[in-house]
């Protein structure tokens, strides 16, 4: 088959929406993820969500929901446990370890097909069907929205605590909302890239972006861009040679991450 | 209308009383520094003021509250990758802590940024990444930022600290000239009194739980600061500097100020 036949498969469209989604909602996120130090926050969140799906696995629920409930109650459990920064690491890592233990725990007490307990590690988007399709639209929209509202006031959370206390800004509450958004497209992303990969769509895109713009607005939109070349793009390199789409999403996002640190070190040496 | 009011204010934790019965009343324009040891409770004090930290008796008052509060921190070391420009700070003070995605109104936004930033002498270096720029053009910025909301008390916890003698002018002159301009009130927590000392209007001195409130000759002088720390403490004169020689209790002013006196 050629890659227009194999884009005219159902399972491949379905694919290429649920990457769109999900690089927009990853882009979006990602500067604020990058800007608040969170890059090992959202890789324990998404063993989380790994050890949610594989729960669900276990008890014959919808791996997308399971993956949702596990990196939400990660992302609150993160938030409430550490209130200070210093902590975070460490409380991080303490869930992040028993997490996976669980979730490896109940991935070899099921006992259905084995691709699905690969799936949840590495990705496995082609299995992404209508049901799951219409979750992942649903909960970024619903992520969107959120995101939208409380924008200026995280923004400034985020850059500038200290001055947004002294304006009335609830700092506290906003990044408990805002890792529970990260949990939700965390979960998402799991679907897609897995567990194991989502760095490659929610923090190297971001990353690569701030390596060569100071303005908040230009790093969002090219940090939207990168994640959707990543997201999509590796999608359709996966396709002819039949490779894993993990492996292409993280090399095309990689291979972005590189040329922007380039170009970002040429700037500084020429201001 | 007085821009901030404590009546009878009490603050403790547990069995430390770091003030209590303070009565303090800054009227719009003036200019109050708040000096004492570490651990006195200025920063506290500051945090009265914004609301973060309630009084254990008494009460507090700050007209127009949070909104209308202008507040300075220390310079500190920023992030030098940190993708924002000084143009976005000063403008996170003009609207920072509005819900939505601020979408509306941009033109106008704009030009009070512009505004903030020009009178404060950095528009030259606004678009830069703030994290490469100087201590110095960074405090600037952190003035942009907090006149953009044209506050009606600003509140600067240690603006000048880690800022060398030129910077620390520049700064508190800009602080100056918009309470001269706006009749904007200052509290101006600092452990240098001399850098500020020609704008000073009164200085509340905490020591101890014991506070003094009074103009800098009242308060800085060897009987009232010998009472406040139960100590023999002498106070010096030197051209325009004011020289605080302690036994013990006020080692750390020392040091500042005689380092000071002799650059």
């Amino acid at each position: 088959m050629t890659i227009f036949d194999l884009l005219e498969l159902d399972f491949v469209q379905t694919a290429l929406i649920a990457a769109a989604v999900l690089g927009l909602v990853a882009g979006v996120l990602g500067p604020f993820i990058v800007t608040r130090k969170m890059a090992f926050a959202v890789h324990g969140t998404s063993e989380l969500a790994f050890s949610g799906g594989a729960a669900a696995l276990l008890l014959g629920i919808g791996v997308g929901y399971g993956a949702l409930a596990g990196s939400i109650i990660a992302a609150v459990l993160l938030g409430v446990l550490s209130r200070r920064e210093s902590d975070r690491d460490s409380v991080i890592g303490a869930i992040l370890a028993f997490g996976l233990g669980m979730g490896i725990l109940m991935l070899s007490l099921y006992k259905g097909r084995t691709t699905n307990k690969f799936g949840l590690l590495t990705g496995q988007i082609v299995g992404v069907d209508s049901t799951d399709l219409k979750l992942l639209v649903v909960s970024s929209v619903a992520v969107l929205a959120v995101l939208a509202f409380i924008y200026r006031p995280l923004f400034f959370a985020s850059v500038d605590p200290d001055v947004a206390i002294s304006r009335g800004v609830p700092v506290r509450s906003l990044s408990i909302v805002f890792a529970v958004l990260v949990g939700v497209a965390t979960a998402l992303s799991v679907q897609v890239v897995g567990a194991l990969l989502v760095l490659a769509l929610m923090i190297t895109p971001a990353a690569a972006a701030m390596r060569i713009t100071a303005s908040p607005l230009r790093a969002t939109v090219l940090s939207v861009v990168f994640a959707e070349v990543a997201a999509v793009g590796g999608i359709l390199l996966s396709l002819q040679p039949g490779l894993p789409v993990s492996a292409l999403v993280t090399a095309v996002s990689f291979v972005i991450y590189l040329v922007c640190r380039g170009i970002g070190a040429v700037q500084r040496r020429s201001t | 209308m007085t821009a901030i009011s404590l009546r009878g204010a009490r603050l403790s934790y547990g069995d430390r009383v770091l003030w209590d019965g303070l009565d303090l009343d800054v009227e719009p324009g003036e200019f109050l520094a708040v000096l004492g040891p570490n651990g006195s409770g200025k920063t506290s004090l500051m945090r009265v003021l914004l609301g973060l930290q309630p009084l254990s008796s008494g009460t507090v008052t700050v007209a127009g509250g949070n909104q209308a509060v202008g507040y300075i921190p220390q310079q500190r070391a920023l992030d030098q990758s940190m993708t924002l420009r000084g143009r976005d700070l000063v403008g996170l003070g003009l609207d920072g802590y509005r819900w939505g995605l601020g979408l509306r109104n941009r033109r106008e936004r704009k030009i009070r940024v512009d505004a903030a930033i020009a009178s404060v002498g950095a528009t030259r270096y606004a678009d830069e990444p703030i994290g490469l720029l100087s201590g110095g053009e960074q405090q600037r910025l952190r003035v942009a930022q907090a006149l953009v909301g044209d506050p009606t008390v600003m509140l600067c916890d240690e603006p000048l600290l880690s800022l060398d003698l030129g910077n620390q002018r520049v700064v508190s002159e800009l602080i100056d000239k918009r309470r001269r301009e706006a009749n904007t009130a200052v509290l101006f927590v600092t452990h240098e009194l001399n850098p500020v000392l020609p704008l000073v209007d009164r200085v509340l001195y905490l020591v101890g739980g014991r506070f003094r409130v009074g103009t800098p000759e009242e308060v800085m002088n060897s009987r009232t600061l010998s009472e406040l720390y139960r100590t023999p403490v002498e106070v010096v004169r030197v051209r325009d500097q004011i020289l605080v020689v302690g036994a013990g209790a006020c080692e750390e002013q020392t040091h500042h100020l005689t380092a000071e006196a002799a650059s």
